[in-house]
Parts: C-alpha cells; sequence; structure tokens
C-alpha cells in the first residue's frame, strides 16, 4: 500500500515537472518566426500611438507584403526613459526579438555606437533621406552615416490667446513674453519638470542664444548662453508669471493650465490644437499660434525638434525584409495618416503639401519651418546621461543660480561624456 | 531583497551555532544531520544571493558600460573613488538617513500606540488587527500613487483642507517632496511595525504588571519600567528590520518623484539610475556594493545590540 502511494507521488511530480518543463519551452518561443502564414515576422517595437495610425500602417504594409513578411506591432510604454531603458536592455543582451525600432530622435547615437543598429546603405540610405527635411535629417546622422528612417517630427510652437493678447512680433522673446504675462497677471506655460522636456526646453534657450552643449565627439562646448538660458528659466520660475505647480509640470500640465485659463502664453506640441476643440469651439478658435519665442533679441529661436526614426536591429535574423519593412512603414501615405491620426508631424517635406497635412495642421507652413531650422538635442552616444545632468543642473526652476551655472553644467557634462557619476 | 535574506540567513546562523564543549558521539552525529538538512538551503542561498553579490563585486570593478563594449577594462577600484569623492552619492546617502530615520522613529512610536491598542482590544480584536493591517497589504506602488496624487497642486484634496494654505506645494519643493515620501513610507509600514510590537508585547506577562500596580506604579511607570524592557528584543528586531527596509527606499521615490527629481535621490534610486537609465554597469555596481556594506553595517550593529540585550536578559532570568 505505503509503496504504490509512494510511487504514485513520485508519478505525479514527474507529471507536474514535464507539464511545467513544456509550459516553459514553449512559453519562450512567444513572437519568434510564426507570422501569419508562414511568411517571416518583423517585430517593430514602438510606442503605443493611440490614434491608430501606426496600426493602420502595419495593416498596409502586411497587404502589400503579399505573403513576404508580416509586421508585429509591439506596444512599448508611453513614458520615452521607459521605452528606452527596455530598448537598451534587450538590444545588450542581443534580443533576437527585434527587428525594427521605433527610435525617439535622441537615440541615435547611442545605439549606433554600440553597434546595436544597422546603418542604411546604398538604395535604403537613399529611400531614407530623400526628400527629407532638414532638422528629421540630423537626428539620423550618425559619424557620417545614416542610422534610421526619419518617420515622424514634432516641434513646439508658442501658443497664445487672441482675445486676450496681440499676436507676438516676429522677434518676440521669452523676456518679453515672460514681462507680458506678469503684467496681465496671468501665467506662461512650460515645461520644467526634471525629466527629458526640461532638456528640450533648456536645448532650445541655449540654442536660440547661439550656444551648443557638446559635440558628436564629446567636446564640452557650454559657454555663457547657459547662464542665458539658465536666467530666462529662474526669471519665469521666480516670477508671477511662474504656473502653480512649474517645477513638476509637464506637456500636459502646462496644456491643462492652458485650457483652465490660467495662462496666455504656452510653448508645447501641436497636440494642444486639436485638444483645444474639447474645451469649446470658442476656445480653439481664439487659440492663436507663433513661431518659438527667441532667447535673444537678435537671434533667431531654435524651436526643440522631437519625432521618431525607424532603426534595424542588428540582431533581427532577416535584416533585408526588415529595411523594407521600415521603408513601407515610413511612406509619404503613412506619415500623412499619422499626422492626421496621431498629431505627429511628418519628416518629408513634400508631405506638407498635402490636403490630408493642411486640413490637420492649419499652421502646417509654420510647422515645417520651425522643423527644418529647429535645434536638435545633442548627437552623443552618451546623450542619456547628458540629458540627466542637464535635468539636474537647471532644476528647480526657482532655486538655481545663473551665476555659477556655466561652471556646473561644464563639469556634470564632462563627467556624463566620460561615463563617470556626477 | 538579496541583501536583507543574507542578512537575516547571517542571524540564524548566529543562534543556531551549536555548543563547543563537550561534543559527544551523539551530538556529532546531530551535528552532521543539521548540516545535512541545511545543505539545500545553503546551496540555494548561495546560488540565488552568494553569485550575484560576487559577480556585481566584479563588475565594480570594471570599466563597463553596455553601451560601449569595447571599452570594458579593469579598473581596480576607480568606480569606488568616483562614487565616494562624487557630490551625488553623499547627498543621496543624506536623502537616505534623513528618510530612514525619520520615518522609522515615527513608526516606532505610531506602531507602539497601535500595538498596544491592539493588545488591549477587548471586543472585535479580528476586525480590528484586520483594519490596521490594510495599508501594509496595499502595494507600494499604488499608495505611493495615491499619495502622489493627493498632494497634487492641481487635482490633490490636500490643497483644499481647512488649515492648510491653497497655495502650499508640497511636491515642487525638495523639503516638501521628502516629508510625502516619509508620510507615504510611515502610513504604509508602520502597521508592519505594530505587527512586531504586537508579538512583543504579548511576552510581557500580566503577572509583573499587576505586582507593580500593588506597589503602587503608575501605567506610565509600568509602560516604561515593565513593558520596554521586557520588549526590548523584540523593539530591536522590528527597528532592524524597518531600518535595513527604510535604507533600501525606491518605490515610494520613484513614483512620487520620478528619477527622484529635486534632488530626493536616494541611493537605491542613484543606484538604478546609474545602472538601468545610464546603463553604467560597472559604476552602478560599485554602487550596489556601497549599499550592500550599508545595509550590512546597520544589521551588524542591530544584532549586535540584540546580542547584549538578549544576553543580559537570559542572565537576569538566571
Amino acid at each position: 500500500m505505503a509503496e504504490e502511494g509512494t510511487s504514485r507521488k513520485t508519478r505525479t511530480v514527474v507529471a507536474l515537472v514535464a507539464a511545467l518543463a513544456f509550459a516553459f519551452a514553449t512559453g519562450c518561443g512567444v513572437g519568434g518566426d510564426e507570422g501569419g502564414s508562414g511568411s517571416r515576422a518583423i517585430n517593430w517595437y514602438v510606442f503605443n500611438e493611440p490614434g491608430g495610425s501606426y496600426d493602420k500602417a502595419v495593416a498596409d504594409c502586411n497587404k502589400d507584403a503579399g505573403g513576404k513578411y508580416q509586421i508585429n506591432y509591439v506596444k512599448l510604454p508611453t513614458d520615452a526613459n521607459q521605452q528606452r531603458e527596455l530598448i537598451v536592455r534587450r538590444l545588450a543582451a542581443e534580443d533576437k526579438d527585434i527587428d525594427l525600432i521605433g527610435m525617439d530622435v535622441i537615440w541615435t547615437a547611442e545605439l549606433a555606437e554600440a553597434g546595436w543598429i544597422l546603418p542604411w546603405e546604398g538604395e535604403n540610405k537613399t529611400a531614407a533621406t530623400e526628400g527629407k527635411l532638414e532638422g528629421p535629417l540630423k537626428t539620423v546622422d550618425y559619424q557620417g552615416k545614416v542610422y534610421g528612417i526619419p518617420f515622424t517630427s514634432n516641434t513646439q510652437l508658442l501658443w497664445y490667446r487672441k482675445d486676450k493678447v496681440d499676436p507676438p512680433p516676429d522677434d518676440f522673446t521669452w523676456d518679453e513674453m515672460i514681462d507680458a504675462a506678469i503684467k496681465n497677471g496671468t501665467a506662461v506655460e512650460v515645461q520644467a519638470r526634471q525629466y527629458e522636456g526640461l532638456t528640450v526646453w533648456i536645448n532650445s534657450l541655449i540654442a536660440g542664444a547661439g550656444g551648443q552643449i557638446v559635440t558628436e565627439s564629446g567636446d564640452v562646448k557650454v559657454n555663457d548662453t547657459a547662464k542665458t538660458a539658465a536666467e530666462i528659466e529662474s526669471k519665469l520660475g521666480t516670477s508671477k508669471a511662474a504656473p502653480p505647480g512649474m517645477s513638476t509640470n509637464a506637456e500636459d500640465q502646462a496644456r491643462q493650465g492652458f485650457e483652465a485659463g490660467r495662462s496666455d502664453y504656452e510653448v508645447n506640441y501641436p497636440f494642444v490644437y486639436p485638444s483645444a476643440a474639447e474645451v469649446g469651439k470658442d476656445f480653439q478658435k481664439n487659440m492663436g499660434w507663433a513661431r518659438y519665442p527667441r532667447s535673444v533679441k537678435d537671434k533667431e529661436s531654435r524651436p526643440p525638434l522631437g519625432g521618431i526614426n525607424i532603426g534595424v536591429s542588428k540582431y533581427g535574423e532577416t535584416p533585408d525584409l526588415a529595411f523594407e519593412a521600415a521603408k513601407c512603414i515610413a511612406n509619404e501615405q503613412h506619415q500623412g495618416d499619422a499626422a492626421e491620426l496621431g498629431g505627429l508631424p511628418p519628416t518629408t517635406e513634400a508631405v506638407y503639401e498635402t490636403q490630408q497635412v493642411k486640413k490637420a495642421y492649419p499652421f502646417a507652413d509654420l510647422l515645417r519651418q520651425s522643423i527644418e531650422t529647429a535645434a536638435p538635442r545633442p548627437v552623443n552616444p552618451a546623450y542619456s546621461d547628458i540629458s540627466l545632468a542637464i535635468q539636474k543642473t537647471y532644476s528647480p526652476p526657482d532655486g538655481i543660480d545663473p551665476n555659477g551655472i556655466v561652471q556646473q553644467l561644464r563639469d556634470r557634462i564632462e563627467k556624463a561624456v566620460e561615463g563617470k557619476i556626477f | 531583497m538579496s541583501t536583507a535574506q543574507a542578512a537575516g540567513a547571517e542571524t540564524t546562523r548566529q543562534a543556531t551555532a551549536p555548543p563547543k564543549k563537550g561534543i559527544t558521539e551523539r551530538h556529532r552525529a546531530e551535528r552532521k544531520l543539521a548540516w545535512m538538512l541545511c545543505a539545500p538551503a545553503v546551496i540555494a542561498m548561495l546560488i540565488v544571493t552568494g553569485y550575484p553579490i560576487c559577480y556585481a563585486v566584479y563588475l565594480s570593478l570594471q570599466r563597463y558600460d553596455l553601451r560601449f563594449p569595447d571599452d570594458k577594462e579593469f579598473v581596480g577600484l576607480n568606480n569606488y573613488a568616483d562614487v565616494l569623492t562624487s557630490s551625488t552619492w553623499w547627498g543621496g546617502v543624506w536623502n537616505t538617513v534623513i528618510i530612514t530615520v525619520v520615518s522609522v522613529s515615527l513608526e516606532l512610536v505610531l506602531g507602539m500606540a497601535i500595538a498596544l491598542v491592539m493588545h488591549r482590544a477587548i471586543f472585535g480584536r479580528g476586525p480590528v488587527r484586520a483594519a490596521i493591517l490594510i495599508p501594509y497589504g496595499i502595494i507600494t506602488v499604488v499608495a505611493a500613487f495615491a499619495w502622489k496624487y493627493a498632494f497634487d497642486p492641481t487635482s490633490g484634496f490636500v490643497a483644499g483642507l481647512p488649515l492648510i494654505s491653497d497655495t502650499a506645494q508640497p511636491l515642487n519643493t525638495h523639503g516638501g517632496s521628502l516629508v510625502v515620501i516619509i508620510l507615504a513610507e510611515v502610513w504604509k509600514t508602520t502597521p508592519f511595525m505594530a505587527l512586531l510590537l504586537l508579538a512583543g508585547l504579548s511576552l510581557v506577562p500580566d503577572e509583573l504588571h499587576e505586582a507593580a500596580k500593588v506597589d503602587g506604579a503608575s501605567t506610565v511607570q509600568r509602560f516604561f519600567r515593565i513593558t520596554i524592557p521586557l520588549m526590548k528584543p523584540a523593539i530591536l528586531v522590528a527597528l532592524l528590520f524597518r531600518t535595513l527596509d527604510a535604507f533600501r527606499i525606491f518605490d515610494n521615490i520613484y513614483i512620487i518623484q520620478p528619477g527622484g527629481a529635486l534632488n530626493t535621490e536616494s541611493v537605491s534610486i542613484l543606484g538604478y539610475n546609474v545602472t538601468i537609465n545610464r546603463v553604467n554597469v560597472g559604476l552602478g555596481s560599485a554602487i550596489s556594493i556601497l549599499i550592500f556594506v550599508c545595509v550590512i553595517l546597520i544589521a551588524i550593529f542591530f544584532v549586535k545590540a540584540l546580542g547584549t540585550s538578549t544576553a543580559q536578559q537570559t542572565g537576569e532570568a538566571k
């Protein structure tokens, strides 16, 4: 009896272990080679675009491919930092599951230097760069090679209340804007939380004053323009025009503040325009747009530059098909869709002339000009370190000392580039 | 996690060490059996904690950034020198110490009060204990979000409370953020402290209280002269657990001030930023090892204190 009991137990255990092992073996194979009907799967890791334009692009391309490949749209978290962490961790582990990467424009140097993404050469290079705006092109270039196809772009405009303030002149500066807001007793909406958005703002302020932070090869170029940027930030941060919660505000808090009527001015991405329609038709009608404000009176402003490029992973099993799929996803039609459905501005100049984009953006021309003359954030393999250093140095807006900031920023950037702690 | 386990293993090992004198045949056999029974656990511990720790030590001696695999080289103690001479590390240590000391002290006082309530509760003992334990049962990240939203200047309800200035924005300042982080930490883990203290309370015999009462001791006197001294080992264990936990604080800060914004970085957040965000594995490992060393020092301190207090007690009992 006892013996029989033991052997039954043993058998149960063996069966359980076998079942577990089987579950493991099959579970780990998820997202492998199986695509639709025997065709090769191309996994595209990119943030989740809620408007549905990426779904549409994937469906179109899969149809056109006629079974040659099948793109899987793998959705990443919305937070850009989390996207990068996930991608970097997987690529560092030589993950074969990733074929295409929807790369934020600031990742190019990092991924290229590590050798995780393939350069676009010959015909592919032509397809990636032909007809593209200059701004986005700068973001796929690293050491003279092209490392991605620009898909969507983005930039910030100055939004203002037509019913409350005069249209800003062409040479409108941050100083003038802050003074006007103080006079009116309203706020200026910006992104000053200690996160990537702060780097975006500071980089544009520094570039607008004619400065640069660091070069591709790691030469630190921080000079007095860093002080100019700090003075603008500090002036706003310590003035009555500082919006409530300024040091923790990101894009969405800025939008809400503007929509709630606490501000006459806001710098933000174009997603705020369709959103304004939901507040009320009149509100959107009273919303004016102008070019990003100047840091100094005598120099053109340098608006921020965002967007997504598509890169091909070195570790994917069929890079040729991946290049093909990327070209399809980023074609002119899908750029138009991304603009219409997702509010993401195109990278190809010609797309700005289409009815689709003109309808989505009444300010399409201003958008194109801004993107063309935008200031890319530093192109450097240690970009994420550099950005953290900038965020740390320029936060909080009401607690920084513009006088010591040049030295402080230079020290931190030097350490960031050398891979030291700052 | 692993460091706490290692520390736990350390205390167990000390506690179960067999007496050295007068080893008989039977003792030897028992000791052998004990080792064999312990062996699976020891081997498992070596695999899941020993190996990662050794690997982290090895990595901490390298210049190793995942993004620059070609630059990998042995740099000796350079990473440690780099960390220990940076103001960022010491800023993180300072934040961590403040959060640890303040939150653990508050938890001890509140936890003791709650433990006394639970101990004395005459009716509805079960429901009272369950209700008090609810915060501890809530996932830290969820609790942290609740606190963050409560203090949010635009949507939070705290700003609308009476006696609180409408323009107060604690999450916009360094000090205010630390206060919110500490509050969230205290709210979440006081029940744990209370539970450990309750266990200690139930060890205090009622006879002693009655005898003291007969001698005319007041409630306060009885609490400080009888309850506290007898509970000392339980208090020290509770403090040990909570201090080790609080020193490694991560999730609350990660949610309430993402990335340790406004200089609220704790050492764990710093380690995360360097290892996961900057993927600088060498430097990050050096930070992890330094945190590990701090945790060991805290553990040694408490274990020593615990050792003397139990020794005193057993001495008194004899």
